[in-house]
């Protein structure tokens, strides 16, 4: 690893707090996808379709 | 009397957009963008981290440039893809273009904030502060808060489409922050330097610093896509779900 000097802190904590947001970003895109995706198979398996069926599966 | 056929079938824009299209040809890209997407920001780390030089005034804290740039230029583009989304939605009245507005607003709002925290980490040991309200960083601070306006007026509507207009209003009124963040370290007296990059003017950065800048730019810029892509989807299969729950609603007796 290379040495970030004296404001070594400061370095680590942007970078740290940017993958932290970023990953938060990341899961909660995909958390939200699939809980959607779910939800709308799961109407779909009870037989409720839209007019125009035939649509891409999530 | 004969009928054009030719001029019936959408053009490639309507293609594009249309909802259920936008969900057959995004599909495939997701992945292919995600590995991309890590390919880029594994190449990117690697130069920003370990192969490029100390800066001569900043030293080594110039290496939060490379995360700090990519997100302020996000937090622009994305503002003026959300304007070009409000347009449609006002102007076409485009049937994917309140979701583009809808999907890319708290994208846009966690690139500011990234921005903003990241500058501010990069802003006390080069300046020695962490916050000053000159030009540049209240303009900018002015551009998160009307991110999180958006979110939360999408938030506060149960009908999508009655939202959509209001914050298409919305968002084209807080356009007119763009410029005054682009252009706040020109017309003001700012603690902000100017553009890192600068293609057409006489200021060139060392090509050992601008190779992990433009990775690490396209790495972000490739993470955007490819979230965006998939809250798109998500937007749409949303509404296709209270549609659905709606007719269910109605045929239970």
């Amino acid at each position: 690893m290379i040495d970030l000097g004296p404001h070594a802190v400061f370095i680590v904590g942007a970078y740290a707090g940017v993958a932290v947001g970023l990953l938060g970003a990341v899961l909660w895109v995909v958390l939200d996808a699939r809980r959607v995706a779910a939800r709308l198979a799961a109407l779909e398996a009870r037989g409720i379709r839209r007019r125009s069926a035939g649509s891409p599966a999530p | 009397m004969s009928l054009d056929v030719a001029a019936k079938r959408p053009n490639w824009f309507a293609r594009l957009a249309n909802p259920g299209q936008f969900l057959a040809w995004s599909r495939p890209l997701l992945w292919p963008l995600a590995g991309v997407t890590a390919l880029l920001f594994l190449a990117g780390l690697y130069f920003a981290l370990f192969d490029s030089p100390p800066d001569y005034q900043m030293g080594e804290t110039v290496r939060i440039m490379y995360i700090h740039v990519p997100t302020a230029i996000l937090a622009e583009g994305v503002y003026v893809l959300m304007a070009l989304a409000a347009l449609g939605t006002l102007v076409w009245r485009h049937p994917l273009a309140d979701v583009a507005n809808q999907a890319a607003a708290p994208l846009g709002a966690l690139f500011t904030g990234l921005a903003l925290i990241s500058g501010s980490l990069w802003g006390r040991p080069t300046w020695g502060t962490f916050w000053e309200w000159d030009g540049r960083m209240t303009s900018f601070l002015i551009l998160f808060l009307i991110y999180l306006g958006i979110v939360a007026l999408w938030r506060a509507f149960d009908d999508p489409s009655r939202a959509g207009r209001i914050v298409a209003v919305f968002t084209l009124v807080g356009a007119l922050d763009i410029p005054v963040v682009k252009y706040s370290v020109d017309w003001w007296n700012t603690l902000h330097q100017g553009a890192s990059i600068d293609l057409m003017g006489d200021r060139h950065m060392a090509n050992s610093m601008l190779l992990p800048l433009g990775l690490m730019t396209l790495a972000f810029g490739f993470l955007f896509l490819t979230l965006y892509l998939v809250r798109i989807r998500t937007e749409i299969f949303r509404r296709r779900l209270a549609t659905l729950a709606r007719q269910a609603a109605g045929a239970t007796p």
